[in-house]
């Protein structure tokens, strides 16, 4: 289109911004006019329509010429329908009114006998995704799939289609009417068709994954065929690596079912995986063929960590990921770290991985932030109560230099591994403190209140968190957070230790004072809470510490000024009674998921592909596997399920972590019934073990 | 799997092509894009080609003067999306006959209709050079029989 061209020069001969807008106003103007002209035709709507297209690309709002894109899609020409298609998905928005009129005209192309025009609407189905679209049309488009009459291309989009509106539209499409259907398709010797009905089919899998066991097996032999055989046309090839796409998309969909039981296929798996390795040991000469061998090895890896079939082959993997960790290209070693992550996150023994411990943490260091990233992953993936201490003081040294984005999540998974592996409560305890101190500004209040809450649900550590409190207030400078954590466990505890040398009630309150000033609202806030309890706990400074509040009576903050007058009000009262009951000791709090780990594990979203594993230990994945399954298997009996919470193990005596979970309500169905039996099992040996296992507070009961 | 989207920015940070695989309000999408252009193009040349923004992982590489970027989930085949973008480059090269930016700007909706017989709804579809460019050329056929027969009326 000669007009086109010359209008895309013209916008690109501009020197200034200013420039090129009032060309494309001028050319806006222009447009409008023309399309207000009834006699329009063909040729020109799809010129101009072509130009909107263009000016929306480059960042202009075009808001009108939907109409005229509509028109062109119901032409009977051919470069017109395409021109308005991709014009209607490019440029109208998913809820426009003239969605409608597309609808019908969809339609028709679909029951079209050219099969072109057949695909042009499907192509637009799947780009638009819109709900009406979802409901009118998808029986239209499953017929497509199975219809002996349509052709290869019909199908393959037919499948994506249909993929697409399962993503956004659950609901409207009724799945389970056809969703077995689909898979006999997979064998289609068509391997473009095969393809898209495997990305079909995956998707299913997630959502029925019973029905869509069958689905295993057509995938393995078809796998074989590749793999082994070599059964392919050379149209296929992609530098010397046959159709790569089709062969991962098998062993993702493998990854969502748990291994076959049938023999001759756990048998057929495992020469695959093998035959997989073997091959990518092999050297080889280009960059592209490289990636395509090691995308393939990378998920084979992954699938032979999920389905855990063989030990020997988790050896070997865990051996080649330590040649990869070092490479030097960095994809590679970025590609290494994280499935090496993925490892560490389901292998019972994790010795094979720590002997790369050392490399590990120099890619800390590493020049890429992507690695660094991935580096960090993995360190939180392999820490247990042997090596804790070590990558926790890692991570500390490297959170100074760390850059921002990295600091947050460092600082949240140092505190949960600080938490979970600590062995002496001293220990828990400086690293907290030190954490906050390093780490205070880049971190939520989360943090913070964790650490109160175990310091509270621990007896043993009050006396030494007491004491390192102080330490911390008198220190020269002090971060907010630290300072709110020490203020905080004074105020509880700070008769504990109130009988040492140097940590008088008098000294406490002093070291309160010197760090208040310097401190925002919130922490004053909380310094006036302790001061107030400490006028609970140690009448002999009541009256400096009245003096105090009274001084804040006055201050400019409306906060600080509600606190001071009724701490204040509440400490002159006549009547001894009512400070005792109100300034009580804090009894532990209930258990509920740390709010720290559901911070991290919140970034799962619905409608894309499942995530089958996530960062952390074994004990995690192992939860989630119960909590998805406990979900999935209420979901099709649909009964409400009440979701088990992994509660975070308090400092133990007994060296190992376990986590534990509180007994499940009666009202379950068989599969997890077993669950709750053994999980309450669990508890009574803890509490015949165990002087502090709890098995229900309240505010009566202490 | 799944490809959220696919854009192509120049070195100065314009905007050759976008094509978005999931339903978000226009104005997200074009922060999305201008983060990310932001991101890849501050990338030093040796760095890996991955990176993560917010909850997604982005894969680009860079052709000449142009970066083909794409953003998927985040426990998706990161190299195996290299690998696509790669094929897609291979199957324009050879429609357009050594493609440089130049080609995809003045013919940015042949690029598109490449791209959609390529990848559709995110996974790709077509991975065969050959089926593809046949595809292109019947439609290229198409449409300039549909020309001849308008005659050269108007232009």
């Amino acid at each position: 289109m000669k007009g086109l061209t010359v209008f895309i020069a013209d916008l690109r001969k501009c020197r200034s911004r200013e420039e090129e807008e009032r060309r494309v106003n001028k050319e806006l103007a222009n447009i409008r006019t023309k399309f207000k002209d009834s006699s329009l035709n063909g040729y020109n709507r799809k010129k101009y329509v072509c130009k909107l297209v263009y000016m929306s690309l480059l960042g202009y709002d075009v808001n009108f010429g939907h109409r005229e894109a509509v028109e062109l899609i119901n032409s009977s020409k051919y470069s017109e329908k395409q021109v308005g298609y991709l014009a209607v998905t490019l440029v109208v928005p998913e809820d426009s009114d003239c969605l409608r009129m597309v609808v019908g005209a969809m339609r028709r192309d679909i029951h079209d006998m050219n099969e072109f025009n057949v695909c042009l609407a499907l192509n637009a189905i799947a780009n638009l995704g819109a709900r009406e679209v979802a409901e009118a049309l998808t029986p239209d488009i499953f017929m497509q799939l199975v219809s002996s009459a349509s052709s290869v291309f019909a199908k393959k989009k037919a499948a994506l289609c249909l993929l697409r509106l399962l993503r956004r539209h659950p609901d409207a499409v009724n799945s389970h009417e056809w969703a077995a259907r689909v898979i006999p398709y997979m064998g289609h010797r068509d391997i473009g068709v095969t393809m898209s009905v495997t990305s079909l089919v995956t998707a299913l899998a997630q959502q029925y994954p019973d029905e869509m066991r069958k689905a295993g097996a057509f995938a393995v032999r078809r796998l074989k065929s590749l793999v082994i055989d070599n059964e392919y046309s050379m149209d296929y090839m992609y530098y010397k690596v046959p159709v790569p796409w089709l062969q991962i998309k098998f062993l993702r969909l493998l990854q969502y079912f748990p291994a076959p039981e049938n023999p001759e296929l756990r048998m057929l798996l495992l020469d695959i995986l093998r035959h997989i390795i073997d091959v990518s040991q092999e050297p080889q000469r280009d960059l592209q063929q490289m990636n395509a061998q090691y995308s393939i090895l990378f998920e084979a890896i992954n699938l032979g960590i999920e389905l855990d079939i063989d030990q020997g082959l988790m050896q070997e993997s865990a051996v080649l990921l330590g040649k990869f960790i070092t490479s030097r290209e960095t994809n590679v070693r970025y590609l290494g770290l994280e499935t090496m992550a993925h490892l560490a996150a389901y292998i019972d023994n994790l010795d094979a991985v720590k002997t790369y411990q050392g490399v590990i943490i120099q890619s800390l260091r590493d020049r890429d932030v992507s690695v660094r990233r991935r580096a960090l992953d993995l360190l939180y993936s392999m820490c247990d109560v042997s090596n804790a201490k070590v990558i926790v003081s890692e991570l500390l040294r490297h959170m100074a230099v760390a850059d921002f984005a990295l600091r947050e999540e460092m600082a949240l998974k140092v505190a949960i591994l600080t938490e979970k592996y600590a062995t002496e409560y001293s220990w828990y305890v400086d690293v907290m403190m030190r954490l906050l101190s390093l780490a205070g500004d880049h971190m939520g209040d989360e943090v913070w209140h964790r650490v109160v809450q175990v310091i509270l649900g621990n007896e043993e550590l009050q006396t030494y968190a007491c004491k390192i409190s102080l330490q911390t207030l008198k220190a020269p400078v002090c971060h907010e957070s630290a300072f709110k954590v020490s203020a905080y466990v004074l105020g509880e505890f700070g008769h504990l230790i109130a009988n040492t040398e140097d940590c008088a009630p008098i000294d406490q309150l002093k070291a309160l004072q010197n760090k208040m000033p310097a401190t925002s609202v919130s922490g004053r806030s909380v310094a006036l809470t302790t001061i107030a309890k400490f006028i609970n706990l140690f009448p002999e400074i009541k009256s400096l510490c009245l003096r105090i509040l009274d001084r804040y009576r006055n201050a400019l903050d409306a906060e600080l000024q509600q606190r001071a007058c009724e701490y204040y009000a509440l400490g002159t009262l006549e009547s001894e009674d009512l400070l005792p009951t109100v300034f009580e000791e804090m009894p532990p709090f209930p258990d509920r998921q740390s709010a720290l780990m559901s911070r991290l594990l919140k970034k799962e979203a619905d409608t894309e592909d499942q995530r089958t594993w996530v960062f952390g230990g074994r004990e995690i994945n192992r939860e989630r596997k119960m909590q998805l399954a406990g979900r999935s298997g209420s979901a099709s009996n649909s009964t409400p399920t009440t979701p088990t919470t992994p509660r975070p193990p308090e400092i133990p005596e007994p060296v190992s972590p376990k986590p534990s979970t509180p007994s499940v309500p009666a009202q379950q169905q068989q599969p997890v019934e077993d669950l709750a039996v053994r999980k309450s099992k669990r508890h009574y040996a803890r509490l015949l073990w165990e002087n502090d296992g709890i098995l229900f507070d309240g505010d009566e009961i202490q | 799997m799944g490809i959220k989207y696919i854009f192509l920015v120049s070195r100065q940070g314009k905007l050759r092509l976008v094509k978005w695989y999931v339903t978000l309000p226009q104005k997200e999408k074009t922060k999305i894009v201008k983060e990310v252009s932001q991101l890849v193009l501050a990338r030093r040349p040796k760095l890996c080609n991955f990176i993560e923004h917010k909850d997604t992982k982005v894969v680009y590489r860079k052709y000449a003067s142009l970066y083909f970027v794409a953003g998927i989930d985040l426990d998706d085949n990161e190299l195996i999306t290299l690998e696509i973008i790669h094929r897609f480059v291979e199957v324009l090269d050879r429609y357009f006959g050594n493609v440089c930016e130049l080609d995809l700007i003045f013919n940015f909706q042949k690029a598109y209709f490449v791209l959609d017989e390529m990848i559709m709804a995110g996974e790709l579809q077509e991975s065969s050079k050959k089926t593809v460019l046949r595809v292109m050329a019947q439609q290229d056929e198409t449409e300039a029989a549909e020309n001849a027969e308008r005659g050269w009326g108007d232009i």
